[in-house]
């Protein structure tokens, strides 16, 4: 089989028993005689020459195969060293883009809100105060009343959990299911991927949100924020399999898919080892962008009254303002209207720009930059990340 | 020639899916709109209507007759569908056909225009932000861009009715025309159909606007790093001619996948902002049929705006190739 074929969709499995392999065999037998911890030492080729433990191999002649590393590190080294490459050096670098930093201090409020929030506002009720108050006229409605009496701000927050977790179910709903088809299919190829590719462009060519309203309408889904979630995404994931599929189809011939394929790995190993990671600033990205739509278009139809809901919510509040209050042709009821507008462009706001900033993160060029700064070289690298403006 | 059959024959497998799918939702569905419908009618043609009667009365509206096997029933609601037959409206009380049929160029006209309105303004606007890159104008625009990108289209509508409708009495907060003129080929009902259309079609414009000029702006930036471009200096070429020809070009591309996905969006926008400005088009109707439990208006309308959407994601895709000559077609696609 050459490098560059396909490999066929069964004969991944086999090749799991690298002994029978002859390829894999001129690797690994080298590996066969030595002990558990030479392994360790010997896979240890990514050394940091400053901090690494030398390992003494004797001096004599090796075979290619047989070289060994010239430094190894510890577990607790290695360990330092996975906290700094995957957590610390993110976190430095979010933190350090204005727009990451305020897109995560905005989801952090929204958290805040829909977490520890609901305990402290009470649960909106009417005739909580006078009738119509406008926003910041007093400290106890500080958004006002609806025309019923109810204080605005606390039907603000208490419509936040539900979003949230509404927000999430119809983020990860897309993700999860549009990186599976859109892996699967690139990485497979042949009949796999054109039968699933030939459903998500159908999928992709149905309008999303009428077809959420069909869909909520003859199901008579009640108004369970999961459901509800998912159903607003029911055909989004197709777009990201489409993309997901363009850039495994570039991932899958590199170098070190390759080895991973020739050493007899199966194809779910190399799909989770290798592909997605790749495709992680990717999926970020469209996490965040699908939590956007999610909140688009729920507040949209719930705004409009078509979807069933069972708690209050930002949508309906806007519902309640123009068909009760006339808000938008009487300015004493404007502020019931602005009040959820200006909650759903803040959140949104806030997603765009962390989405940006997750994009920052996965960059390799800026990661490549705070590099140095990891693994504790002490060169007063630290610094200068301030620098990491316009790419 | 072949990717073109190939995809115009993807576009019908669509529609056919969609259209089966409807059958499905309608007459599948344990108390979906079939059972739904079944009750309407008892309640309004009273109890004592005989069971062959309202099953007649059913294929009426719906075109599925339940009495026959199931296969008769789809192939005969495949067949009406087909042939533009969508069933009777309950609501307006006559056929589905032609109350959406003369909405539909009201919907596309709304749709296209502020699509087209959005992708010029933002892609000069994005080309000029990234040719001026770091200066004031552009600190200011790509920060206009980010708040627009966050805006929902039906925000911008409700302040707009609230204050140029209502406050400022500047624009009409509903309707497709001034109701006292006739529709034909003369001025005034065009001026009229333009004023009626314009807050519709800048709400909708006015919150795309933002994403075509970000993404525009960093698809120039990238392309204004390429060697090609220093070649354009070193010959003297003038600015305006580098900046079109040559940054612009290359930079619009991939954007054009972009559009294709905007066609998608616009037809779910349309449906809001239809309904706050009172603008009858298909999403009108949409809305309208799920108030009045219409559910034959209902899958009329869903159908018509998924066939509009096919269509406009297949000359979009189709015409791809005539405006990226490296593209030729899809066949680069399946070259891996």
């Amino acid at each position: 089989m050459s490098p560059t074929d396909r490999p066929d969709d069964g004969a991944d499995a086999p090749r799991e028993e690298n002994a029978s392999d002859p390829l894999v065999d001129a690797v690994g037998g080298a590996y066969a005689d030595s002990t558990e911890a030479e392994r360790d030492a010997r896979s240890a080729i990514t050394g940091h020459d400053g901090t690494g433990r030398r390992i003494a191999d004797g001096g004599r002649t090796v075979s290619e195969f047989e070289q060994m590393a010239e430094v190894s590190m510890t577990d607790a080294e290695r360990r330092r060293q996975w906290f700094d490459e995957r957590l610390l050096a993110p976190a430095r670098i979010v933190w350090n883009d204005w727009r990451a930093r305020v897109g995560l201090l905005v989801v952090a409020a929204y958290l805040f809100m829909g977490i520890v929030a609901p305990y402290i506002v009470t649960e909106p009720r009417p005739n909580q105060g006078p009738l119509l108050v406008g926003a910041f006229r007093t400290l106890t409605y500080p958004l006002g009343t609806t025309a019923s009496g109810t204080s605005i701000l606390s039907q603000v927050v208490h419509a936040t959990p539900s979003m949230l977790v509404m927000i999430t179910a119809g983020a990860v709903f897309t993700v999860v299911l549009g990186t599976a088809v859109g892996t699967v299919a690139g990485y497979k190829g042949g009949r796999t991927d054109s039968v699933l590719m030939t459903l998500s462009d159908i999928m992709l060519s149905i309008p999303g949100l009428p077809l959420t309203i069909v869909l909520a309408t003859a199901l008579q889904i009640q108004g369970n924020p999961v459901v509800i979630g998912v159903l607003l995404t029911i055909n989004a994931w197709a777009g990201l399999a489409r993309a997901i599929r363009s850039q495994v189809l570039t991932i899958r011939d590199d170098e070190y898919v390759e080895a991973s394929r020739i050493m007899g790995m199966g194809t779910p190993t190399i799909v989770t080892g290798d592909i997605i990671p790749n495709l992680m600033p990717y999926i970020t990205m469209n996490f965040v962008q699908q939590a956007r739509a999610v909140i688009f278009g729920s507040v949209g139809l719930y705004f409009l009254g078509v979807l069933p809901y069972n708690s209050t919510n930002w949508g309906v509040m806007m519902n309640a303002a123009v068909n009760r209050a006339g808000a938008t042709s009487s300015p004493t009821a404007f502020h019931w209207l602005l009040v959820p507008m200006v909650t759903v462009i803040i959140l949104a706001l806030g997603l765009t720009l962390l989405a940006q900033g997750a994009d920052r993160v996965f960059n390799p060029r800026v990661r490549a930059r705070h590099a140095k700064s990891v693994a504790g070289d002490g060169d007063g690298d630290r610094t200068e990340t301030t620098k990491t403006g316009e790419i | 020639m072949s990717y073109v059959l190939k995809r115009i024959g993807r576009s019908v497998l669509t529609i056919f899916v969609v259209v089966s799918a409807s059958f499905g939702l309608i007459r599948l569905l344990p108390g979906g709109p079939l059972d739904y419908l079944r009750a309407q009618m008892i309640q309004r043609g009273g109890s004592d209507l005989s069971s062959a009667e309202l099953n007649r009365r059913i294929a009426a509206q719906t075109n599925i007759a339940v009495d026959e096997p199931l296969y008769v029933q789809y192939f005969d609601y495949m067949a009406a569908i087909f042939q533009g037959d969508f069933g009777q409206s309950l609501w307006y009380d006559q056929s589905v056909a032609s109350v959406i049929g003369p909405a539909i160029p009201w919907t596309v006209f709304l749709t296209a225009t502020a699509l087209f309105l959005a992708f010029a303004v933002g892609v000069s606007l994005g080309a000029f932000m990234a040719y001026e890159e770091g200066s004031r104008f552009d600190v200011v625009s790509t920060g206009v861009g980010l708040v627009l990108n966050s805006t929902p289209g039906y925000v911008v509508a409700l302040l707009f009715v609230a204050f140029l409708g209502y406050r400022f009495q500047l624009f009409p907060t509903g309707g497709r025309y001034a109701s006292e003129l006739t529709p034909g080929l003369n001025v005034p009902f065009f001026v009229s159909v333009l004023y009626h259309g314009t807050l519709p079609i800048l709400s909708m414009a006015i919150v795309g606007f933002g994403g075509w000029a970000l993404s525009m702006r960093g698809n120039s930036i990238r392309v204004l790093g390429e060697d090609y471009l220093r070649v354009a200096r070193l010959r003297g070429l003038p600015t305006r001619r580098i900046a079109m020809r040559y940054v612009a070009r290359n930079a619009i591309l991939p954007m054009y996948t972009g559009l294709m996905i905007a066609i998608g969006t616009v037809f779910g926008g349309a449906v809001i902002i239809e309904n706050i400005f009172a603008y009858p088009g298909i999403g009108f109707y949409l809305i309208q049929a799920i108030n009045a439990r219409d559910s034959p208006l209902m899958m009329g309308a869903f159908i018509l705006i998924t066939v509009a959407m096919v269509i406009g994601i297949t000359i979009a895709d189709l015409t791809y190739g005539w405006i990226d000559p490296r593209a030729k077609g899809g066949a680069s696609r399946e070259s891996y």
